[in-house]
């Protein structure tokens, strides 16, 4: 590397922290007018080229979030948010069909690169045609949303092959309108709640993933999000639905720049499994956290459920969650079908300023239905941290079982660590079982770690690694790797 | 060679060692015995650098590097080895992944090449067979559920594959039956050498039949009151250490 580059490296490592991805992309951008009004659902429509009923759809979902009020009881503070002071549509100006990666804008490719999406899949990322890679390793597939937009999915032709959907929800509604009308707000309707009654309004893009009978999706699909133009929120919307019999694993990745205004972000995701089918969804969310000081940072509020309505059918969630200010999130599933099965895995950072209120509701339905629950939360600097969650067991569910370990780890004395779990059991055969512990990062593990030869930051690396591990490992590879160097990026300074 | 010189320290503000003087050339075993409370335990944290162990006065080198000024993981890069007398447990971190840490950790400040998983693999089920160590330990948590005679065991492997230029041994006997006693004995004196010197700290002679160390000094009330060859293990063994205070 020449010695200039590695100064400005060295001065950016510094300059900006722990924080890799919050570099900002100068493209040319197209945004909708500041503010939120009944004419900027139908601007988003309009741009969308969307049918009627989902125009209606988004007018309705509008309605409803006039008249709902901000939840107040997550154990998060921030101060009130300004919703008419944000822009709610912005897309990077498309300049048609780019043949080569010569003539694809640098600025997107640059972006890609510095997210760390491998240079041939970058082609791909960035639309160039011809660039598929023809597999002695299956690599994932890709869709990138960009602000919001949709700017490129990968391996479709070969997903395709299987008759796998993989495409931008703008997409689906326009290929596929009759699964999107049939699915789209039946896991998670309209008037959930305030934060997904605005995403209903003005969600922009997503993932649309649909999986067939009996086909098990011969790769990872994943989904990359990048929040990048200053004052604008992001709210994408993504739905999967496995057939009977069908099995997918789908993981996400979100990145944004660091400012010192807040941003929005608030997502509906919906999941939909048929008899047997299985759906894996990982998170590892990175959104820029605030600074040392909690200026700035991604307010994350997000909707996320999925319905098991077949018999035996499984949903699993895993998530590591590092980044945003703060996060509002309960990732939960509606066991309906017979013998159904859900699980919750999950990593919360917080660190210095962040704030995170998450966990996961089990809602038992059908018979012997099971449901497990991890939760790892990790409290450093002034952070907070809580773990809610709510397993409701129906008086139907005869033989329903479900198992909570809720873990807290405690470093340095200003962070907090909380534990709220609901449990409502109405039915005599059903047991629920709750584990929770709350520990610290003793000063004779730090010790006994450095006399081996670690760093003090490898050492705390090491022990928090070790505490989440029951999560980490159900990660997929790629991801699990990934995951283990945010987390100790995540709490570098936190020690000492 | 491991030079200290006049060597005080406190904690919290109580002062535990006054004044150690002691040298241990390379190549040769030193033990050091004493009742509870003398500053054996002490001695061996502020040669390793634990937090909270204060150093108010003396030196300590090792090979001519102050040690004194060093962090605790560049005092083991050094190589200074700290055998615990309780050895802490990592719940969730693979003794296997803990293991390579540590060596790569060492490796690289030396200007080694790294070992990856297989080469590490290799090394280390050669090492555990020679400490008669069930394979499976290196799967487990770092110490976590192993007895008392394992967590010893697992020092000993440890200091085995690192190697140190200077091990200090704070009471490894302490709940060892003496099979596992002669199998941690073993393992020292495998690194007996012309480049390894250690400080072997033991309340009991035992120890010292199976590693015969060069000398034997006595740790009360933060000094050495008494030093001599390896029949002074046994004569305090005999007559107790009230009879050294007597002296």
């Amino acid at each position: 590397m020449p010695a200039v580059t590695e100064t400005i490296d060295a001065v950016q490592s510094v300059t900006e922290g722990a924080y890799k991805y919050g570099f900002e992309t100068d493209i040319e951008m197209e945004f909708a007018p500041k503010g939120l009004n009944e004419d900027i659902v139908r601007f988003i429509s309009a741009k969308k080229n969307e049918p009627q009923w989902l125009l209606d759809w988004r007018l309705k979902a509008y309605a409803m979030w006039l008249k709902m009020e901000e939840p107040r009881w997550p154990a998060v503070k921030y101060p009130p948010i300004d919703y008419q002071d944000s822009y709610y549509y912005a897309a990077p100006v498309k300049k048609a069909g780019p043949k080569s990666l010569d003539e694809v804008d640098p600025e997107l490719l640059k972006t890609y690169a510095k997210l760390g999406i491998p240079l041939k899949e970058q082609a791909l990322l960035a639309g160039v045609e011809g660039a598929e890679l023809d597999g002695e390793r299956l690599p994932v597939a890709v869709d990138a949303v960009f602000d919001s937009v949709s700017v490129a999915t990968t391996f479709r032709a070969r997903l395709e092959k299987e008759g796998i959907i993989f495409c931008s929800i703008s997409e689906a509604v326009q290929k596929h309108p009759e699964l999107v009308r049939q699915y789209l707000g039946s896991v998670v309707p309209q008037g959930d709640n305030f934060f997904a009654a605005l995403n209903s309004a003005v969600f922009t893009d997503g993932s649309f993933v649909y999986i067939p009978k009996g086909v098990r999706c011969p790769m990872e699909l994943s989904t990359y999000f990048r929040i990048n133009a200053k004052s604008t929120g992001q709210f994408e919307r993504t739905l999967i639905i496995a057939e009977a019999g069908s099995h997918v694993s789908y993981l996400e990745g979100c990145t944004a720049p660091m400012r010192d205004e807040n941003q929005l972000h608030a997502a509906v995701v919906e999941l939909v499994a048929m008899d047997d089918a299985t759906i894996k969804y990982s998170t590892v969310q990175n959104w820029y956290p605030g600074d040392a000081e909690g200026k700035g940072g991604i307010y994350n509020f997000v909707t996320k459920r999925g319905a098991c309505r077949g018999a035996r059918s499984k949903i699993s969630w895993t998530q590591v969650e590092t980044g945003s200010a703060i996060t509002w999130k309960y990732p939960s599933c509606i066991l309906q079908g017979d013998d159904s099965v859900g699980e919750f895995y999950s990593v919360a950072i917080t660190n210095n300023y962040q704030q995170a209120d998450t966990g996961t509701k089990m809602f038992h339905i059908g018979k012997n239905t099971k449901s497990t629950i991890v939760s790892k939360g990790i409290s450093a600097g002034r952070g907070q941290n809580t773990y809610r969650g709510l397993v409701k067991i129906s008086p139907k569910a005869s033989g329903a079982r479900n198992f909570t370990q809720c873990d807290s780890l405690l470093i340095g004395d200003q962070c907090g660590a909380h534990t709220v779990p609901y449990i409502e059991n109405r039915c005599i055969s059903a047991k629920v079982e709750h584990e929770a512990t709350t520990s610290r990062i003793a000063e004779d593990q730090l010790f006994y770690c450095r006399q081996r030869g670690l760093s003090q930051e490898d050492a705390v690396g090491l022990i928090v690694n070790g505490f989440c591990r029951e999560v980490l490992k159900e990660l997929p590879m790629e991801f699990a790797v990934e995951a283990q160097k945010l987390l100790q990026i995540s709490l570098e300074g936190s020690v000492g | 060679m491991l030079k200290i010189e006049g060597l005080t320290a406190e904690i919290d503000g109580k002062q535990i060692l006054n004044g150690i003087d002691l040298e241990i050339p390379t190549g040769e075993i030193h033990a050091i015995m004493g009742p509870n409370g003398g500053g054996k335990s002490t001695l061996s944290y502020v040669l390793a650098g634990r937090d909270g162990y204060e150093v108010t006065g003396g030196t300590a080198t090792f090979n001519g590097i102050d040690l004194l000024a060093l962090e605790p993981e560049e005092r083991a890069a050094a190589g200074v080895f700290l055998a615990f007398q309780y050895p802490v447990e990592l719940p969730g971190v693979g003794n296997a992944n803990f293991l390579r840490t540590a060596l790569n950790a060492i490796r690289r400040t030396k200007g080694e090449p790294e070992l990856d998983a297989m080469q590490f693999l290799k090394l280390a089920r050669q090492r555990m067979k020679e400490l008669s160590m069930p394979e499976d330990m290196l799967k487990r948590g770092v110490n976590v559920g192993f007895s008392g005679g394992e967590k010893k065991r697992n020092e000993v492997l440890q200091m085995a594959l690192l190697k140190p230029g200077l091990a200090i041994l704070d009471e490894t006997d302490s709940g060892l039956d003496i099979d596992a006693l002669k199998i941690a004995a073993d393992g020292v004196n495998a690194l007996r050498g012309p480049d390894f010197s250690a400080l072997v700290i033991t309340h009991y002679q035992r120890l010292l039949n199976y590693i015969v160390p060069d000398r034997v000094h006595v740790l009360m009330g933060g000094r050495i009151v008494q030093s001599g060859g390896p029949e002074l293990a046994k004569q305090l063994e005999e007559s107790g250490y009230t009879a050294v205070q007597a002296a």
